[in-house]
């Protein structure tokens, strides 16, 4: 085991990683940014270092400060959390180079990952299923290629960014239309007009698998989160079990192929469950997922311990129970600093910021603390609040009541969506899907 | 018509500006893209028109409600 890991990340997950690391009796080093000076989870960590100025690349993306500052607190291991350089290969080849452990994937997993096409074409060779999807598009081959994957399809500008230039399409003449109209798009705001076809699943579900593997071959799922409710296509809603699917093969054949790929720590692969009930994979991102706490409540299992006990060359089945259950239902909602209407950032003064109080039915996961300013370097999150019950319905429960306590003044926040949302007949009724945001009444 | 003022929304950073002074541009065309918390947030033109003036620049800070453009026509 390490006698010291370096957390390079800030927040709730560096105090989540920085209390793994107290339980497993390893030394932690906390890193922060100017605008992170004095935050809580800085005081939980045995040292803390100062590594630059408030934007993330001068500071969490700052790879050259990062590793100097491991060097100097005698880390051997450094826990990146996720976002900043969880999934960046060449941070993790430079960790490995430095003579420390990256805890995570191997780079080349991280790596292989990373590219999503690439990424793609290895899990489909494996028999991950797959929607179906078109090169990028020359000029004469649209109306074959979107015949061949079968309309409604997705037209996407190759060099996209803030969902611009992304038009669907239903029958040839819509697609030509959409070819053009995107083509236009993409030249005009990315000076490209490379475009591709997606098949586009109506009214898909985010269901994604919870992967642990060892450096020694194994590798076992824990079962499935789904993660429907999205606004601006990030998370917002995250919950366990998926509610009215048995997807637990699924997992299986996913926790299989990873075997067989020789994937060797945490990951977590993302797919979308359509209205048929046909599952295609999306991507899989190799790091500790925010919705994480989901899955721990329902199995008991503490992934962050896992992940860095793995890292550390221990055996998956000293690790992991022989056995492992889903117990109740645990549903996470991402309290964001942002408009509850049109989700535009907010950020600002949190001149009032009173969590619910956690018990062993509800986990509260937060950076800040009343008094703090949040800042828009870093990305919205304010705090995750999680509810465990026996049943769905009393976890939708527990949600609401924490979330109507939870008071938050200085800056617009979405509590008042997550509300709505918990409340809707489409929620309650388990009928989630990624567009369910838009259509609340 | 009078030049248009085009505001921030929201407190962030300019991303990327992908419009000039003297470019045309359709209703709902995205002029820049701000970038705050993460999110990239497209800037578009209330209507159609030619830009008139930008007025930040790549990288810099903006306020809720600052002038980012103006717009003619």
């Amino acid at each position: 085991m390490f006698a010291k890991v370096l957390v390079a990340n800030r927040g709730a997950v560096a105090a989540r990683v920085i209390r793994a690391l107290r339980g497993l009796g390893v030394r932690s080093v906390a890193v922060y940014s100017e605008a992170d000076a004095g935050a809580p989870y800085l005081a939980e960590a045995d040292e803390a270092h100062a590594i630059g100025p408030a934007p993330a690349r001068d500071s969490y993306l700052n790879q050259d400060r990062l590793l100097q500052v491991a060097a100097l607190a005698g880390a051997d291991a450094v826990h990146p959390g996720y976002g900043f350089l969880s999934e960046n290969a060449g941070f993790a080849r430079r960790v490995e180079a430095a003579g420390l452990t990256f805890i995570g994937p191997s780079p080349r997993w991280i790596e292989a990952m990373g590219e999503k096409t690439s990424a793609r074409a290895l899990m489909a060779s494996h028999g991950m299923p797959m929607a179906a999807g078109s090169g990028l598009l020359g000029a004469e081959d649209a109306a074959a290629e979107a015949a061949r994957i079968g309309y409604p399809v997705l037209v996407k500008p190759a060099a996209g960014g803030g969902g611009i230039g992304m038009l669907a399409a239903a029958d040839e003449a819509a697609l030509l239309a959409a070819v053009e109209r995107s083509r236009a798009m993409a030249t005009r705001s990315f000076a490209s007009t490379q475009v591709y076809l997606e098949k586009l699943v109506l009214r898909p579900r985010h269901v994604e698998f919870q992967m642990l593997g060892d450096r020694h071959g194994q590798m076992r799922h824990l079962f499935e989160r789904d993660c429907s409710v999205q606004r601006r296509h990030q998370k917002v809603i995250e919950e366990s079990p998926a509610p009215g699917v048995d997807a637990t093969p699924m997992a299986e054949r996913a926790a299989t192929i990873l075997a067989q790929l020789g994937y060797d720590n945490i990951g977590t692969v993302e797919m979308l469950l359509g209205a048929d009930g046909a599952f295609s994979f999306l991507e899989m991102n190799t790091r500790l997922q925010v919705e994480h706490a989901v899955t721990e409540m329902v199995t008991g299992v503490d992934l962050v311990a896992a992940m860095i006990r793995l890292a550390a060359g221990a055996r998956l089945e000293d690790v992991l129970p022989a056995e492992i259950t889903v117990q109740g239902h645990a549903i996470e909602a991402r309290v964001y600093a942002e408009d509850p209407v049109r989700f535009l950032p907010s950020p600002g003064p949190l001149t009032r910021f009173r969590p619910p109080a956690a018990s062993a039915t509800l986990r509260v996961e937060t950076g800040y603390r009343e008094g703090m300013v949040v800042t828009p370097h870093y990305d919205p999150l304010l705090a995750k609040v999680i509810a465990h019950a026996p049943t769905r319905d009393g976890a939708i429960a527990a949600l609401g009541e924490a979330l109507a306590g939870f008071e938050v003044q200085g800056l617009k926040c979405n509590i008042a969506f997550i509300q709505r949302v918990l409340a809707s007949d489409a929620f309650r009724a388990g009928r989630v899907h990624t567009g369910l945001a838009q259509e609340l009444p | 018509m009078a030049d248009q003022q085009i505001k921030s929304e929201i407190s962030g950073n300019v991303w990327k500006i992908l419009k000039a002074p003297g470019d045309p541009v359709a209703e709902e065309e995205a002029v820049m893209i701000l970038e705050s918390m993460k999110m990239e947030i497209p800037v578009m033109a209330p209507r159609d028109g030619v830009v008139a003036s930008i007025t930040v620049a790549e990288g810099e800070t903006v306020a809720e409600d600052q002038v980012l453009a103006t717009l003619r026509g």
